[in-house]
């Protein structure tokens, strides 16, 4: 069994390092896109529409990637889109994590009414088919950067607080919550000094996972063509683009899909790794 | 939790079957079940009260879209009228609801029929693709799960677990690009795009094009919807797999370390027989209950499978009405995806205390 252990933490590591270095590159190419992108993503060039790829025949030098159907650049779409994709992870998982976690605290730990309302809501919104609920939300609150963050923050909370509420709820239940309890802590100061420190591994996976998930998000918006503008670089418009064009010109969807799909598959094996490393009984 | 990442909770699994444990007596359960069916209507309620009124703040006149340019303010004023849009929200909501009871959900704005009949009429294809997903994601994870079991501890097993946990980690919108890519384009063996060719000729009589080409004996017809259904099936299917692949050959190799397992390989039964026979049975619970509750998740994922695959099926309906501004069509259909969601969480309950033992004879 000893060996056996020392193999899943050793694969969980490799898991973690390839996780953790795509990540990092694309945080660098979001923060260096204006100066590493070789065009314009937004230029552009009815002459120079559908290039293909440097290696196929036809290619344009300087167009590493090949064009889209309007003549723009897609290694240089697929940088300035990291932007976009990483803001949203960031905000939006941030801010899921923030509401979500307090509510599923509280609940968990106070128990009573407040866990009473707060289980209702989570079954209401349990009971929405969620990409319906945010394509839904974005036709009310119109496209744009913010109301895609706001669609996730309002429809993916339930997934803290489901959670959080039942780690903090066997958490409440142990001995050294009581003996805080008698040593004289009140009840709101046990929960953020004697809770929240052992439900933080959870939630600081749950957030990775939930990282993954809003870039998830924002692409299927902007395949149903609801996010951001339609010029605007967001990998999944070129993925909605070159879906309209895949028979032509496979490049146009398969670069920015290859990205989206190492980009979610990074978040949540490095929220799976994180998990190993903190579960006892693997350290 | 879809679209995208199912990740099951062990600590909410716990708290499910202690909730489940504490309550014994077939009284208690009745109880129990009606106090189920209580707090489904309060939900239920609840979805209709949200949906009524975020829909309701949309921008964007939907009768003033619905009529040709140059109609007169009278006119705008008497169809809105007749859409009842004229009154308070909270008036609208009390017809609105009334009608629902009645069976009436109202007429869709942009086809002017009735929306019970227009989601009807879609809901077949939907639980056709839902239902076949399904049946894949058993039988692609319940193989995984027995194979990994019966070849436990070498690299059959090491591989099948990278693959359930990559399958996990990547959700159905994007499997449904990359099978896209792969089998539609790459290797074109199935279409890509809609429920059934359009040229052919279609005798049937209900929406349930998949069950009944198979009673009227109509294979070919049969082949092309199963060829049009497979790969956003299939796509809706692969994170189901993964999880049943984990969940199933984690109890199964729990179970195979108990008495009774040792006591049938001693009798001389074959590796297979055993895990089959013996060991499946008991260690296949907690992953029925995981089903269940995995399944709408499942049916949740319809909505953009289908948009993805030009599916005509209730998901694409949803969004071409959120899209037309179609506010009785959108409401109908959210109420039919919640009455789904819950009636089938009702349902896992139902047979989850059906099937465990220990509520039974309590």
């Amino acid at each position: 069994m000893a060996e056996g252990r020392g193999q899943i933490t050793r694969r969980a590591g490799l898991r973690l390092w390839l996780a953790g270095l795509w990540l990092t590159a694309l945080v660098l190419a979001a923060l260096l896109a204006p100066w590493i992108a070789p065009k314009d993503p937004l230029a552009q060039d009815l002459f120079l529409g559908r290039l293909p790829p440097f290696w196929v025949a036809g290619a344009e030098p300087g167009f590493l990637l090949g064009t889209d159907s309007l003549g723009r650049d897609v290694l240089s779409r697929i940088l300035y889109g990291a932007r976009i994709a990483l803001v949203v992870a960031v905000v939006a998982g941030s801010l899921t994590c923030l509401i979500g976690a307090t509510l599923g605290l509280l609940a968990g730990f106070l128990r009573g009414w407040v866990d009473t309302v707060i289980s209702r809501l989570i079954e209401i919104w349990m009971a929405f088919p969620p990409v319906l609920f945010s394509i839904l939300l974005i036709a009310v609150i119109g496209p744009g950067l913010s109301s895609i963050i706001i669609a996730i923050v309002v429809i993916d909370w339930t997934r803290f607080a489901r959670v959080v509420r039942a780690e903090a709820m066997a958490q409440g239940a142990m001995d050294y919550v009581a003996s805080a309890q008698v040593a004289g802590r009140r009840r709101g100061s046990t929960m953020w000094v004697e809770i929240l420190p052992n439900v933080l591994p959870t939630i600081v996976v749950l957030l990775t996972l939930e990282m993954g998930i809003a870039v998830i998000v924002e692409a299927i918006l902007s395949f149903v063509n609801l996010s951001i503008s339609t010029d605007d670089p967001t990998w999944g418009g070129m993925i909605a683009e070159g879906r309209s064009s895949i028979h032509h010109a496979w490049w146009v969807i398969v670069f920015p899909l290859i990205t989206l799909f190492l980009t979610v598959l990074s978040f949540s094996q490095l929220g799976e790794g994180l998990k190993d490393r903190f579960d006892p009984v693997l350290r | 939790m879809p679209p995208h990442g199912y990740s099951p909770s062990g600590a909410v699994l716990n708290e499910w079957a202690r909730g489940d444990l504490a309550v014994t007596g077939q009284m208690q359960l009745f109880g129990r079940f009606l106090v189920r069916l209580m707090t489904t209507a309060i939900t239920l309620l609840g979805v209709a009260v949200i949906v009524f009124v975020v829909i309701r703040v949309v921008p964007g006149n939907p009768i003033a879209m619905m009529l040709p340019p140059g109609a007169t303010e009278a006119d705008i004023a008497t169809l809105t009228a007749l859409y009842g849009l004229d009154k308070s929200i909270f008036q609208q909501f009390v017809i609105w609801a009334g009608g629902v009871l009645q069976g009436d959900f109202g007429m869709s704005i942009t086809t002017r029929q009735p929306v019970l009949a227009l989601v009807m009429g879609r809901l077949p294809a939907t639980l056709e693709l839902s239902v076949m997903a399904l049946v894949m994601a058993v039988f692609l994870g319940g193989a995984a799960a027995l194979g990994g079991t019966l070849r436990r501890g070498t690299r059959t097993e090491g591989a099948i677990d990278v693959g359930a946990g990559m399958a996990l980690s990547v959700p159905d919108f994007l499997w449904g690009l990359v099978l896209i890519l792969i089998f539609g384009v790459l290797w074109p063996v199935f279409h890509i795009s809609g429920r059934v060719t359009p040229s052919l000729d279609l005798p049937f009589s209900s929406n349930f094009y998949l069950f009944e080409s198979l009673l009227r004996f109509r294979f070919d017809l049969w082949a092309d919807i199963v060829s049009h259904m497979f790969l956003p099936a299939l796509a809706l299917a692969i994170p189901l797999a993964a999880i049943i692949a984990q969940l199933l050959k984690q109890s199964l190799k729990e179970t195979m370390h108990l008495d009774y397992v040792t006591l049938a390989r001693t009798k001389g039964y074959s590796e297979i027989h055993v895990i089959t026979r013996e060991a499946l049975p008991n260690a296949i619970l907690p992953t029925l209950t995981l089903v269940g509750v995995q399944f709408t998740f499942l049916i949740g994922g319809t909505v953009i499978i289908e948009r993805l695959f030009s599916y005509e099926g209730l998901g694409n309906m949803a969004i071409d009405a959120v899209i037309n501004r179609d506010l009785p069509l959108i409401q109908g259909i959210v109420i039919l995806f919640a009455v789904i969601f819950t009636g089938v969480n009702l349902l896992v309950d139902l047979s989850y205390a059906l099937l465990n033992p220990r509520l039974r004879h309590g």
